[in-house]
């Protein structure tokens, strides 16, 4: 385990896929704290750029380095996809999944996955298969099992997408008490409005590139760009 | 009509009687299918598993040849195993021809590129499905393998059944290479055709009803095997 928290710096990284710039040339120094939210609109290149910062999104030219070696970093990362995955088995052996990989203990998997079973509110639903939870449940099992490992940082893609009301009350204070908990968090969102409850930081990526990066106070209040100005406003940006 | 009637009669008592030539060409029958599902399941599983979450350069060639294997002629495959088992050919000091084992090696040809394809096109698909959470968990190859196949044992299964009832019901690659021998090489689907060939319909439709039984047995296991995986209940 790292004291501290992560940060990671990024060197005129480029992603091109097809022959198509998809993010970049991106230059960044960012220290992980709080809940960071990237903002931007459909096809910016946010969900490319998370992948990017958890090292499974191949780069095609410049750097990116952790504070600390990227093996370990990854090894302090949990990931949550924009689609949820869930594996073919129970609540239970989902969320214990991630431990027994490292090999955790049996009784100390049996305490964590009853304690997170809890947490998302799946605590009656231990032994019911996972592929047949609904969307909002799917996706805090997500989380869940993200969590469980207690990382340093969290990522997520659009971790509210199509989900009811009551679903995403719940998951911000998942993520709340997770950021309390220790766990720096950097998510994507489509919903200014979850943007503005939960950042403490924005980043704004327009067209592959990072047009703004500020605290959440001056982003929302005094936006730097026009454009984020603009899409703010919700104007269209292209 | 009436010759076959009485042969519907007379199978029926050969069944319940437990008629021991029946029983015996039904058991050596079993034995030879399950033998050959076993060694092709061994080499199948693994090898379509593999061929589905490994990039190669001749991955898509290898995926080619395995699928035109799946359409060898059973004829074609004996043929084959008999020139290699034959006195001269380069296995004949073995003297397997007409053994129940050189009916096994056909059947595990035929069978297991039909196991390794049915494998690799389930494994893909649940493989698109656990990549990225896999990479993202920093899992290993053997960890990578491992979860599919447990997640994917359903359709594993239902491949392995799939190349069972093949083996079990056919006949010209085992009629070349078993010979059809009394007491040694006759199984189900041999005896049938010698039997009818002789008339003697009473204990081709024995045989017959058993055959029939036992693929009925494996297409409901099929069904409910593929049901289940459906409906996410296991
Ligand atoms: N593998 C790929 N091949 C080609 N284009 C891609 C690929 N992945 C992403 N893109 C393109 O890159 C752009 C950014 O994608 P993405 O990161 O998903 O944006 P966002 O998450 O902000 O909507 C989009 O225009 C998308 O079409
Ligand atoms: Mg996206």
């Amino acid at each position: 385990m790292v004291k501290g928290p992560l940060s990671v710096s990024l060197d005129s990284v480029v992603v091109r896929r097809d022959g198509k710039l998809v993010l970049g040339p991106l230059d960044l120094d960012m220290e992980t704290r709080g809940i960071t939210v990237v903002l931007g609109p459909n096809g910016a290149g946010k969900t490319t750029f998370l992948k990017v910062l958890h090292g499974v999104e191949r780069i095609s030219d410049g750097e990116m380095h952790w504070s600390v070696a990227n093996v370990q970093a990854r090894e302090e990362q949990a990931y949550v996809f924009q689609s949820p995955i869930v594996l073919r088995r129970s609540v239970a052996q989902n969320l214990a999944y991630p431990l027994k990989l490292i090999g955790t203990v049996k009784s100390e998997i049996s305490m964590r996955v009853s304690l997170w079973a809890r947490k998302i509110g799946l605590e009656d639903a231990l032994d019911f298969p996972a592929t047949r939870l609904s969307g909002g449940e799917k996706q805090k099992l997500a989380i869940g099992r993200a969590l469980i490992r207690m990382p340093k940082v969290l990522f997520l893609d659009e971790p509210c997408a199509n989900l009811d009301g009551r679903s995403i009350r719940e998951i911000e204070e998942l993520l709340h008490e997770a950021t309390l908990a220790g766990t720096s968090i950097i998510m994507t969102t489509h919903n200014l409005g979850q943007a503005k409850r939960l950042a403490d930081s924005v980043l704004f990526l327009l067209g592959g590139r990072l047009h703004e990066q500020s605290p959440a106070s001056v982003f929302f209040n005094i936006p730097s760009t026009s454009e984020a100005q603009s899409f703010l406003n919700g104007d269209i940006i292209e | 009509m009436n010759e076959i009637f009485a042969g519907l009669q007379e199978a029926f008592r050969l069944i319940f009687t437990l008629d021991s030539d029946l029983i015996e060409i039904t058991l050596r029958s079993l034995q030879v299918s399950v033998t050959a599902l076993l060694i092709a399941s061994a080499l199948a599983l693994p090898l379509g598993t593999w061929l589905a979450i490994r990039r190669f350069r001749y991955r898509r060639f290898a995926i080619v040849v395995l699928n035109a294997l799946m359409g060898l002629p059973p004829v074609v495959v004996g043929l084959m195993v008999y020139l290699l088992f034959s006195r001269s050919g380069p296995f004949g000091v073995m003297g397997l021809l007409f053994t129940p084992t050189a009916m096994i090696v056909a059947q595990v040809i035929i069978i297991t590129p039909l196991i390794a394809s049915i494998t690799h096109q389930a494994m893909r698909e649940l493989w698109s499905e656990y990549h990225d959470l896999l990479i993202s968990l920093n899992t290993t190859s053997l960890q990578r393998i491992t979860a599919l196949i447990r997640d994917g044992r359903r359709t594993l299964m239902t491949a392995s059944l799939a190349g069972f009832g093949r083996g079990i019901g056919e006949v010209g690659a085992i009629m070349i290479v078993g010979g059809n021998i009394d007491h040694v090489t006759r199984v189900l689907t041999t005896a049938i055709a010698l039997e009818t060939g002789k008339g003697d319909f009473a204990l081709a439709l024995g045989l017959g009803f058993v055959l029939i039984a036992l693929t009925l047995l494996i297409n409901f296991a099929i069904h409910s095997l593929s049901r289940t995986e459906r409906d996410g209940t296991w």
